[in-house]
């Protein structure tokens, strides 16, 4: 199992920005969308649909939240919305800034 | 003819997690696994009524397969318990093995084995959290239910962890009549240690059933906890169980909803699997972890748990105006009082709870578990909550009123 991460504060959420999900993730799918579970701060969260899933995996494919959100083919009015969700998971520590793109 | 079968209810797309939650989940969230019946204290209100090994516990073997399985339906945490675990003589073993598994363990002790050395040791692991029980701030209010001694063993347990370096450990607390103005004190003496406080609902499970009636908050104190909650939740765990108390107002922040089988579920110590760890009975048995197709098999096929998974559609409390804050309260609670499942809790603080127990046919005979693992004769340091056993009043007793109640 992987170390728990330092406790350390969240960066800034900034969607065009490379992201990823964090290596102490573990993602378990659900009907509804997945389960997320981080294994070092032992926080639960929950991803409330598969679309959200895929954006979420798919983040350190892409230069940015922004891209990612394209590439996924995510509905442009739903955008805010899932830029938000992504926000709450950078605060939990769920996604964390790549160090390149 | 053909049979006309209810509509099946049909999972929606997206909304509220708590309507997704209703129709389960593909693994629990929040399992409990109680590793062994056997404990040292006899607490005259255990939810399992738990004190002697059952010879058919599950071997070493057997549980590491549980974790195995565990680990691969991303369970990613249980919730250990008893009997008192830490009696098990494997038990160290078996939290080890969990962690290894990324199964992460949080387990709940009344202190007994943990000594400096463990305490050092529990520090120094991660992914593992210590709740220690306490029923009362004080010796006094403690011991009348957990029995003579188990404050100190609580306290030098607190006093071990702490010392030994320990961060977020738990004090847990089941609220009563007679601690529930405690809670103050309960919060003054878990920051002492530097601990977290964690307080849970009272069921009448177990030996809980015999003493319901004494101990269960009243109305009033039912009101002076949502209050307490409110002012107080965000530093206090409640392991989302008061939900019942929604219908006052506000929501209290968690799950309100009954988790039996759709996100919650027990583990007992000979591997059957209950539908929650306060539903230790017959009808909310879904099968065992030793049957083919082990956990995963109960947990995602069961009759029972396919049962449970869907929303209430009918009964009394779905015309309530609060049902949506409440959702009907504790299945577990209504079962052991007697009272219908599709109706108000019997701790409804909107009153329907009470007008429903008053109501019940004066025949109603309380269900209750076969599974008893009390202490059949004397355990040292017995809780006086019931007082000295009387001596039974015998036909040949000359008063014509023996045996009648004179109040």
């Amino acid at each position: 199992m992987t170390a728990p991460a330092a406790p350390q504060a969240a960066a800034p959420f900034d969607p065009a920005l490379p992201w990823q999900k964090s290596r102490s993730v573990a993602l378990r799918p659900e009907p509804f969308g997945a389960l997320v579970y981080h294994f070092g701060n032992r926080k639960l969260s929950f991803l409330k649909s598969k679309l959200l899933v895929g954006v979420v995996t798919a983040l350190a494919e892409h230069p940015s939240v922004d891209a990612t959100l394209v590439a996924c083919g995510v509905p442009e009015a739903q955008r805010p919305a899932y830029v938000k969700a992504l926000a709450d998971l950078a605060r939990s520590q769920m996604i964390t800034p790549r160090e390149s793109a | 003819m053909t049979a006309v079968l209810p509509a099946k209810h049909e999972r929606p797309t997206g909304g509220r997690l708590i309507d997704q939650f209703e129709y389960g989940l593909d693994a629990p969230i929040c399992l409990t696994w109680e590793l062994t019946y056997a404990c040292n204290l006899a607490c005259v209100h255990c939810l399992s009524s738990s004190g002697r090994r059952d010879p058919r516990e599950l071997s070493t073997a057997e549980a590491e397969r549980v974790i195995d399985e565990l680990q691969r339906m991303q369970v990613f945490y249980v919730n250990v318990g008893g009997g008192e675990p830490t009696v098990r003589p494997d038990f160290w073993h078996l939290l080890d093995y969990a962690i290894g598994h990324d199964v992460g363990v949080k387990f709940s002790t009344n202190g007994v084995k943990l000594d400096k050395a463990r305490a050092a040791q529990l520090a120094a692991t991660d992914y593992v959290d210590v709740q220690i029980s306490l029923g009362g701030a004080t010796a006094e209010v403690n011991d009348r239910v957990r029995g003579a001694g188990s404050f100190a063993t609580a306290t030098r347990a607190l006093e071990n962890l702490a010392d030994a370096g320990m961060k977020d450990f738990k004090v847990s607390v089941v609220v009563t009549r007679e601690n529930v103005s405690q809670l103050d004190d309960f919060k003054a003496l878990t920051d002492r240690y530097g601990a977290q406080l964690r307080i849970t609902r009272f069921r009448p499970s177990g030996r809980g059933a015999d003493v319901w009636d004494q101990l269960h908050p009243t109305q009033t104190q039912q009101r002076e906890l949502y209050a307490w909650l409110l002012a107080n939740g965000e530093k206090v765990l409640t392991g989302d169980s008061f939900f019942h108390l929604s219908a006052l107002g506000e929501s209290l922040p968690g799950l309100n909803l009954c988790g039996a089988g759709r996100v919650v579920c027990l583990i007992d110590p000979v591997g059957d699997v209950y539908a929650c760890p306060f539903a230790i009975h017959e009808n909310f048995l879904a099968g065992n972890v030793r049957d083919e197709g082990g956990f995963q098999r109960v947990w995602r096929s069961s009759e029972l748990f396919a049962d449970l998974r869907s929303p209430q559609t009918g009964g009394a409390c779905t015309k309530c105006a609060h049902f949506d804050a409440c959702r009907g309260g504790c299945m577990a609670a209504k079962f052991f009082t007697g009272l219908p499942l599709d109706g108000p809790d019997p701790e409804c603080v909107q009153g329907y709870g009470e007008t429903a127990l008053a109501a019940r046919d004066l025949e109603v005979v309380t269900p209750r578990s076969h599974i008893d693992h009390s202490h059949t004769g004397p355990v040292r340091g017995q809780p006086t909550l019931l007082g000295i056993p009387s001596i039974p009043s015998k036909i040949c007793d000359e008063s014509p009123l023996a045996g009648v109640e004179l109040r």
